[in-house]
């Protein structure tokens, strides 16, 4: 159990751009902390970094009060699970969890102890005996786990753990690790790219682009106020629509249409409104006019995909509205979210 | 493509069976010349079927030799040629796996240098540079000795090229597995890449120690002691008997002999490396 704090950290590849720089954040003890963002933003590097596999170029990691950033990553007390599991083929699954330990000293009883509590935890007892390529994949993924809680370390760190399982599994492992790390307390950093598993594992996220952070926050938190336009079209599934608009002393212009805006000032923003936020309208004068294009069935919803004044826009209205070649639509003052055009920071 | 064509199944068997064949007649040929009485040779006429001199034959050539040619007992040669060859493929594997390692997985100065210095040795076998090497050999004392005959041939490129590969398809996540497991380079180099090169190493020491066994030249040029004679090159002083005729039958009694540790080799590695091959994975 610890607090890992990132002070002011940067990487510099040898020969490189910056792949991160100037990230602060503060984890609390046992909290889940995610870090998100699309290939190539720096997640991967950053855990890297935090797991002592990558030298620090920039700034300080500490794990609890001490700085690690010369510490061995066998000497930081942190285990960590890999994407592809990168499980010993040659030990069986019994040894493999228990290599870790045997290399530490750990008394044999005290092994047997730690990796049969584990192997219960997961539900891997049956396999001990077995070597990885016996197993499938999401029973190597809980070795893979089971690897990482007989080190009883001071955090977990995740790279990607889920990417290799089919959809299913993905979403029965994601639950499992939620429920696992609850139980167990362990300060833990998970990295993704998928803004699904992110918001479903995280107490907090961390949204990353090109290398430095977007926006720091919970889960919901982050849905309901994205920081920025990146953040915005980023979390959330369907994406928020980014339309083009024109603020103009109170009101918001998309091409002819135009609704109320609670923002001074006039110029160019980029206006985000969630599929979801949209719904249909009758009489109201300044409702939004969208041509359909064609509409995707999700069972209880569909998503309707069109056009408002030429620009695309998606709603999800539920399965059983009737639709026609337009619809009349509104949102809520409060569901608008606006940025700047140009930086794509938020305004509202 | 699995077809049924009983012509085309005729065919291919026929041409297998005739490949073999050709193979292997020699090999019957030697076998039975080896159970025959040296007369059986002086008529002209290499006779096809087994005679009754075998037990005479592979008795003489194991424990007294053939005096007339200067060869010692076949025993002692056999016995030269098996620490020759065993000497010289576990050398090869040891040299060439920690160099491997050491290219793969170290970053220090004049790495390419090393690389490419061990890539040059493959351009020189020990044929090319033979009268060299030999000089060196020579000044350090080491003729008539088991060091002479091994260490100049145990310096092997493609062996250590072949770990490379074998390395390179390793995923880094292993290693950094393993030092977040707490193993260091060695422990790492000791747990994890030797068990998961075993299987080349099972298919390199066949291959290897074949190599060694088979050594003609080299072993010729520096044992004049026939305390240090291996067999292959043993062979060849008793067919070179000076105004006389060779007694095919001792000679080809010591040809089978020595073709019979690296048939043992190959017989007992295969099963090995096949097992291996079907049980590994990476
Ligand atoms: N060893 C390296 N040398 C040089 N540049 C690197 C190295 N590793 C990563 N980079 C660069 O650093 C940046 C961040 O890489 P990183 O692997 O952290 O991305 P990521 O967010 O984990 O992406 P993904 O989701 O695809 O795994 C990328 O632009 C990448 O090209
Ligand atoms: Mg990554």
């Amino acid at each position: 159990m610890a607090t890992i704090t990132l002070e002011n950290v940067g990487k510099t590849y040898p020969g490189g751009a910056a792949a991160v720089q100037g990230i602060n954040i503060a984890i609390q003890d046992g909290e889940f902390l995610v870090l998100v963002g699309p290939s190539g933003c720096g997640k991967s590097t950053l855990l890297r970094m935090v797991a002592g596999l990558e030298t620090i170029t920039e700034g300080t990691v500490r794990i609890g009060d001490r700085v690690v950033n010369q510490v061995e990553p066998a000497d930081r007390d942190i285990a960590m699970v890999f994407q592809n599991y990168a499980l010993y083929p040659h030990m069986s699954v019994r040894q493999n969890l228990a290599y870790g330990l045997k290399n530490r000293g750990t008394p044999a009883a005290e092994i047997t102890r730690r990796v049969d509590e584990a192997a219960d935890i997961l539900e891997i007892r049956p396999y001990l005996d077995r070597k990885p390529r016996a197993l499938s994949g999401g029973q190597r993924q809980r070795v893979a786990m089971g690897r990482a809680i007989v080190r009883e370390p001071a955090a977990f760190l995740f790279d990607e753990p889920l990417s290799n399982l089919d959809a299913k599994l993905r979403v029965t492992m994601r639950g499992e690790i939620r429920l696992l790390q609850r139980r167990l307390g362990t300060t833990s950093i998970y990295v993704t790219h998928d803004q699904m598993e992110a918001m479903t594992l995280a107490d907090r996220l961390v949204v990353l682009n090109g290398g430095r952070i977007e926006q720091i926050g919970a889960p919901l938190e982050v849905y309901r106020r994205p920081a920025s336009a990146f953040v915005a079209a980023f979390i959330g599934s369907p994406a928020m629509n980014l339309l083009n608009a024109t603020l103009d002393n109170g009101r918001l212009r998309i091409g002819s249409a135009s609704l109320p805006a609670d923002v001074a000032g006039s110029g160019a923003v980029t206006l985000g409104i969630r599929p979801e936020d949209l719904r249909r309208t009758a009489g109201r004068a300044d409702a939004l006019h969208m041509s359909v294009d064609y509409v995707e069935e999700l069972g209880a919803t569909r998503l309707v995909h069109g056009r408002l004044e030429g620009q695309k826009l998606v709603c999800t209205l539920s399965a059983d509205s009737t639709l026609g070649d337009m619809l009349a639509l509104e949102a809520d003052a409060g569901a608008l979210h606006l940025f700047d055009a140009g930086t794509g920071a938020r305004i509202n | 493509m699995v077809e049924d064509r009983p012509f085309l199944n005729f065919l291919a068997h026929a041409v297998l069976i005739l490949g073999v064949v050709v193979v292997a007649f020699p090999v019957y040929l030697a076998l039975i010349a080896s159970t025959h009485t040296a007369q059986a040779f002086s008529s002209g006429v290499i006779p096809l079927l087994p005679g009754a001199e075998m037990a005479n034959n592979y008795m003489t050539m194991l424990g007294t030799g053939m005096s007339s040619s200067g060869a010692p007992p076949l025993g002692g040669m056999m016995l030269n040629s098996l620490i020759m060859a065993l000497i010289i493929s576990l050398g090869k594997i040891v040299i060439s796996i920690t160099s491997a390692f050491a290219i793969v997985y170290f970053r220090f100065p004049f790495r390419n240098l090393a690389f490419w210095a061990i890539f040059v040795t493959l351009m020189l076998p020990v044929e090319v540079r033979i009268v060299p090497t030999f000089k060196v050999v020579a000044d350090l004392g080491m003729l008539n000795s088991y060091a002479g005959l091994s260490v100049p041939l145990i310096a092997s490129a493609t062996a250590t090229f072949l770990f490379r590969q074998v390395f390179l398809t390793i995923p880094d996540e292993m290693l950094e597995a393993a030092r977040i497991d707490g193993a260091g380079p060695m422990k790492f180099f000791r747990d994890i890449l030797i068990p998961l090169s075993r299987t080349n190493i099972a298919a390199l020491f066949v291959i290897l120690f074949i190599y060694g066994w088979n050594q003609y030249l080299w072993p010729l040029l520096i044992t004049t002691d026939d305390r240090f004679y291996t067999v292959v090159a043993g062979i060849k002083r008793m067919a070179e008997v000076a105004d006389a005729v060779p007694q095919w039958n001792f000679v080809m009694a010591a040809v089978m002999l020595a073709m019979l540790p690296p048939v043992l080799v190959v017989i007992f590695m295969q099963r090995l490396f096949v097992k291996g091959l079907t049980e590994t994975e990476k």
